[in-house]
């Protein structure tokens, strides 16, 4: 009885992450979204190309802050900077970032960092919602 | 497996070539070949020289009337934020280059035998042998301390007038002094308390030490940033050129569509009395309107002008986010008749045009007389950005008249300085 409810457990756990999984797509589908973010929010500083506006908006072609620890990146995307936290080869940037945390939901955060870690030429991992969902949980 | 091969050696190679051009960088002067530089495109008769490059972030840029060249950096490049520029075999190209002053910043200027430098908050000024070029550096004096530096607009730029005056800008640290900084919705602060030490200009006396908010002059207020600016000498007045509001089209979709975004507001060049009130946080024009209105974030609606009727009106309008950063009039003989008192402008580009394509990136000239525009703004000096708009290559930034009458120009992308003359 016990080992039969611990697999129903199990099985359930493995539909709904594939439910999951189905419903978030594969990672083209989490590019295409997160570009339609970037296009929306991100794009007007940060630029199509992802290199910002020196030395105004940084750019977010391979610098750590990007390709580094995500729930630092996550943090960041939910709260906004002041200006001049972000140092990139000596140089500072000074324009606030505002923050995200009631305009773009979980999903949009996941897609939108995970697109800008895989493009301008960053090859770094994907951010899932439940990465964004537990940043999210810490800093309120 | 031969293929990598060949790639690491091609790779080794050129990672060998690129080390070997940034150590020709930090000789004495780039290996640059004397005589025209093709990439700017000038009107008929002018040609331009690149007297140096790589220097980093040069800023603002003054001549003594020896022909030396100060450039102002913002970021230090081995560990010093001025440097003199001199052309010791006269081909034109600086090959004597000194560098002093360990601050960074924008401002710099030369006047009756004394040179002036800005950091971010401060003024300085020096003894200078205008005949020979030298600074004595020893005579460093602190004249203006204590403004306003936040990071964003912190630049301080400096003009002097003929009665022992200098003007320094300070601009506000922010965009639309709203409550919260650059987020789509947060209301503007009324009256906004940024005024009261930035987003203006103050006058100081040219010869006084640490002089400060208390020992100045407020001449102007309502400027949200202004990078360039000069004084008029035969109108006898200041002249600045404003930074005009990021994110119209961001922020209120409903008002703008995206071009009107990027072409919106106006930059403007406003002649300065003092005292004058130019509307910055309230007011913006609105190029398309064509009318000094009040900004959505004040109950603006891009049809109610409210307090902006009151407000000093500028002169001159530019297209949407092009960043005037240098403002130069014209008082040299060398250049044909009709730029002789007229204004060049040069415009650092823009960003906030994005994702329309971004303009700027070029040098302007406007025809003058009694101190007014006296006709349509015309491109002077373009090709700065190179063939990508979108990814300039370098950005105009400084502008100064040499003894001559050439017309110098700085970028402060790469740190290039180009020297531009006239021949019938």
């Amino acid at each position: 009885m016990r080992i039969l409810s611990v697999s129903a457990v199990l099985f359930l756990m493995i539909l709904l992450s594939s439910f999951h999984f189905m419903r978030q797509g594969g990672l083209k589908e989490t590019l295409e979204r997160g570009q339609k973010v970037y296009a929306a929010t991100c794009i007007a500083c940060h630029q199509a190309d992802g290199n910002g506006s020196p030395p105004m908006n940084p750019p977010l072609v391979k610098t750590q802050w990007v390709l580094g620890d995500k729930k630092a990146l996550i943090k960041i995307v939910l709260k906004g900077l002041k200006g001049g936290e972000i140092e990139i080869d000596g140089d500072s940037f000074y324009n606030p970032m505002p923050p995200l945390e009631s305009i773009l939901n979980d999903q949009q955060i996941a897609d939108a960092l995970t697109y800008v870690r895989k493009s301008f030429g960053n090859n770094a991992s994907i951010v899932s919602p439940a990465e964004v969902k537990a940043v999210r949980a810490t800093i309120k | 497996m031969k293929y990598s091969k060949y790639l690491l050696i091609f790779f080794t190679a050129s990672s060998f070539l690129v080390a070997c051009g940034n150590d020709s960088t930090k000789a004495k002067s780039g290996p640059l070949p004397a005589g025209d530089d093709p990439r700017l495109v000038l009107p008929d008769g002018f040609s331009a020289l690149r007297i140096i490059k790589d220097l980093g972030r040069a800023r603002h840029i003054a001549v003594s009337a020896n022909g030396d060249v100060f450039v102002k950096l913002d970021k230090l490049y081995n560990g010093k934020g001025i440097y003199r520029l001199h052309d010791s075999d006269g081909d034109g190209i600086a090959d004597d280059i000194t560098g002093f002053g360990d601050y960074k910043g924008t401002g710099i200027a030369i006047k009756n035998g004394y040179l002036y430098a800005s950091s971010n908050s401060e003024v300085f000024r020096y003894t200078i042998d205008e005949s020979s070029g030298r600074v004595d550096e020893g005579s460093k004096k602190r004249i203006i301390t204590g403004l306003v530096d936040q990071g964003q607009h912190n630049s301080k730029s400096i003009a002097l007038d003929n009665s022992g005056n200098i003007y320094v800008n300070v601009g506000a640290p922010s965009n639309m002094c709203q409550e919260q900084d650059r987020v789509k919705g947060s209301p503007g602060k009324d009256p906004c308390p940024l005024l009261e030490t930035a987003g203006g200009i103050w006058q100081f006396r040219a010869d006084g030490q640490d002089q400060s908010y208390k020992e100045s002059v407020h001449y102007a207020t309502g400027l949200r940033n202004v990078v360039g600016l000069d004084w008029n000498t035969s109108s006898n007045d200041l002249y600045v050129m404003q930074h005009g509001r990021d994110m119209l089209f961001q922020f209120y979709p409903e008002l703008f569509d995206q071009q009107s975004g990027a072409n919106n507001p106006a930059e403007e060049m406003f002649r300065i009395k003092k005292g004058d009130d130019c509307g910055w946080p309230y007011c913006y024009f609105d190029n398309e309107k064509k009318q000094k209105l009040l900004n959505p974030e004040y109950g603006g609606d891009r049809n109610k002008v409210g307090r902006c009727e009151d407000k000093n009106h500028s002169i001159l309008q530019f297209p949407g986010h092009l960043a005037p950063n240098a403002l130069l009039f014209y008082t040299g003989n060398q250049f044909p008749e009709k730029y002789q008192n007229g204004a060049f402008i040069a415009f650092h580009g823009s960003w906030n045009r994005s994702p329309e394509p971004q303009a700027g990136y070029f040098v302007v000239f406007v025809p003058f007389k009694d101190g007014m525009p006296s006709g349509d703004w015309e491109v002077f000096a373009d090709g700065f950005a190179g063939p990508n708009i979108n990814k300039a290559e370098y950005r105009p930034c400084g502008l100064a008249q040499g003894p001559d009458g050439s017309l110098y120009v700085s970028d402060d992308r790469n740190g290039s300085v180009w020297k531009i003359t006239y021949k019938k």
